[in-house]
């Protein structure tokens, strides 16, 4: 589905991820994992087509991601962004209508298909009730949601989320994470999650990518991978992996911090440090 | 639909289109019907602003004129009359109402484009920089027709595009255009160009009038070579505009959301921005600079019609057109003395208080 060749990438005089080399399959459930600023969302936005490589190649099924046509691209790959912030008051229906826009014709009208897609994505968020809201009026919740919406709306078989469940309470979370696992399950959908969310990540991905460093650390299935030293590793925190006994899906705890670890303790107290 | 589900669930999803697909159409109904009421204001309003003037002409003979041109003669009219109603009278309104409705719809395109509601062709110096490229025109001396065009409006054009790409090019800031700083670049460009203006106009030694006409715009002796020379440009606009109004609606989300929806944004902005300059440098090159209709009209009909720009873009046009309609009648009947006021004053007048309105409203609504 999405292959990956020697993928560099960075903005104008910053190198933010090189050496990238992995390949998705269809119906692959993959979270991709890191410390803040280690290039999650520079990595989603290439694989989206919105930041062209420095060198490498992204093909996406067989075809250079760069090469393919905006429309037939949309209809391919669905983004759900980490910040959706709407200026003007368009209602929730017409937000998830947009997600039509690859599949309709210039100047067509609105076909019974369309709606139908936009009313099952909006059924399957739980945001059915949110059709004629402005989404200016919405909650940060619930916008995330209409947005993931109209990205299923766009009947897309790979689906890329950038912290696409930051705004969700827990049980909003399980459901989305639910859905996108029916889908891939079911429907072969391809999902790929940038998350900060470690348990969350354990629970449902069934592949998982940690990213330190403009590098990846390790790539493979959740289960060889999702260990304590390879946690610790990449987030330089105490961590313990315990299996839960009911699921057998495994879980990180996080350990506190030993004292002394924090670089700036010294620097914060000058006096002190002189007085002692 | 491929996917299997309960019966009482499928049940439920029927009457869930049913009723999205209704209210999509009584939306549709809705737009039409005001659409119809608005044409119609329209076209009555140009009739009674035919009626007015300093020579008191009576219906009975706009009515003759009118239906004469068309074709069916029912009376006669003296032939003083009939320039008056035809020559001078109509053919101002018609190109009063069709340059209002090409700087809304700018206005339309420009607010959508540049997600910035203060967004129009005044306050992003392109109705300037048409002026100025009409007033670089004049001064060299290529008023004259060529082949039945007149250049003026293509001065006109390269001079909103000029101004365009120099307000796009300092507001850009690492690769990203800045709302904040857009406005401020507009108005900085604006400003200097309008003090050229003046300088090219003292250097020509031409009278203040003609100034005041490029800088603050007047429908003074127009006619229907005027209306000949901006519908083109009207119907390139409105066209783009209507092909567009899709990705219109989506670029209000964003490069970033418009990129992941499939929307080939560099290309699409770029026509769009060609088609609302088009229409400015059309509406400028003939009115000369004419404000607040593209700032105020989009957003009086984006309150009442909402924020899709199918219908904002349709409205507008008619909304725009009715305004500067009745602001030119204001603009040639206000002073008693029969002199006329520059209809860019009439609309500044109304136009900013009204706009002082909008902006103390809107942001609370999280507009900007």
């Amino acid at each position: 589905m999405i292959r990956v060749e020697a993928l560099e990438l960075g903005y104008e005089d910053r190198l933010v991820l090189t050496g990238l080399n992995f390949q998705v399959d269809r119906g692959e459930f993959l979270g991709i994992l890191g410390p803040n600023g280690s290039g999650k969302s520079t990595l989603l936005n290439a694989l989206s087509g919105l930041l062209p490589p420095r060198k490498g190649r992204i093909i996406v099924k067989s075809e250079p991601l760069g090469g393919l046509p905006s429309r037939l691209r949309a209809q391919i790959l669905a983004v759900v962004p980490q910040s959706t912030d709407v200026r003007f008051p368009f209602s929730c229906l017409e937000i998830v209508l947009m997600g039509r826009y690859p599949h309709r014709r210039r100047l067509g009208t609105l076909t019974d298909a369309d709606l139908v897609w936009a009313l099952r994505s909006m059924r399957r968020t739980t945001t059915a009730h949110l059709q004629e809201r402005p989404i200016i009026e919405v909650s940060g919740g619930e916008g995330q949601r209409v947005v993931m919406a109209r990205a299923l709306a766009q009947d897309p078989e790979i689906l890329l989320l950038d912290e696409a469940t930051s705004s969700l309470d827990v049980r909003k979370k399980l459901e989305i994470f639910e859905l996108l696992k029916f889908l891939s399950e079911t429907r072969g959908l391809t999902v790929l999650c940038a998350m900060h969310d470690l348990n969350l990540a354990a629970l449902y991905c069934r592949r998982l990518m940690f990213i330190k460093h403009g590098r990846v650390v390790v790539d493979g299935p959740t289960d060889q991978v999702f260990t304590p030293a390879i946690l610790e590793e990449v987030y330089e925190t105490p961590m313990e992996v315990v299996r839960h006994p009911g699921h057998q899906r495994p879980y990180a705890v996080m350990l506190p911090l030993s004292p002394g670890t924090r670089e700036d303790e010294a620097a914060e107290n000058p006096l002190e440090a002189v007085q002692s | 639909m491929k996917e299997s589900s309960l019966p009482a669930d499928n049940l439920n999803r029927t009457v869930d289109l049913a009723e999205a697909r209704s209210r999509h159409q009584l939306g549709a109904r809705r737009f039409a019907v005001a659409l119809l009421a608005l044409s119609l204001v329209l076209v009555a309003s140009v009739a009674l602003a035919t009626g007015i003037g300093r020579m008191d002409v009576g219906w009975g003979a706009i009515a003759a004129v009118v239906l004469s041109k068309l074709g069916f003669h029912v009376g006669t009219v003296d032939r003083t009359t009939e320039v008056v109603i035809w020559g001078i009278r109509l053919s101002r309104v018609v190109l009063s109402g069709l340059v209002g409705a090409s700087l809304a719809t700018a206005g339309v395109i420009f607010q959508g484009l540049l997600l910035n509601p203060l967004a129009d062709p005044f306050t992003l110096g392109v109705s300037t920089g048409a002026a100025f490229g009409v007033a670089l025109l004049v001064m060299l001396g290529v008023g004259g027709s060529f082949l039945g065009l007149s250049p003026l409006p293509l001065g006109a054009l390269a001079g909103a595009l000029g101004a365009m790409a120099v307000v796009m090019l300092l507001s850009r800031e690492s690769g990203r255009i800045r709302k904040e700083t857009l406005i401020l670049a507009g108005i900085v460009v604006s400003t200097f160009l309008a003090a050229l203006i003046s300088l090219i106009k003292s250097l020509d030694e031409e009278s203040l009038s003609a100034i005041v006409f490029w800088i603050m715009g007047s429908f003074s002796g127009r006619g229907w070579i005027h209306v000949g020379f901006l519908l083109p440009y009207l119907a390139a606009g409105l066209a783009l505009g209507a092909i567009y109004h899709r990705e219109l609606d989506i670029l209000a989300l964003g490069e970033e959301q418009s990129h992941h929806l499939g929307v080939a944004v560099s290309a699409v902005r770029l026509k769009l921005l060609l088609g609302a300059s088009l229409l400015t440098a059309g509406a400028v090159s003939v009115s000369g600079v004419i404000g607040f209709v593209g700032l105020v009209v989009p957003h009086l009909v984006r309150v009442l019609a909402g924020p899709s720009h199918g219908r904002l873009l349709a409205l507008s046009a008619a909304t725009g057109a009715l305004i500067l309609i009745w602001a030119d009648v204001l603009a040639r009947t206000l002073l008693a003395s029969g002199q006329e006021l520059p209809v860019g004053v009439v609309s500044a007048l109304l136009g900013g208080p009204f706009f002082f309105y909008l902006l103390k409203s809107r942001r609370s609504r999280g507009m900007w």
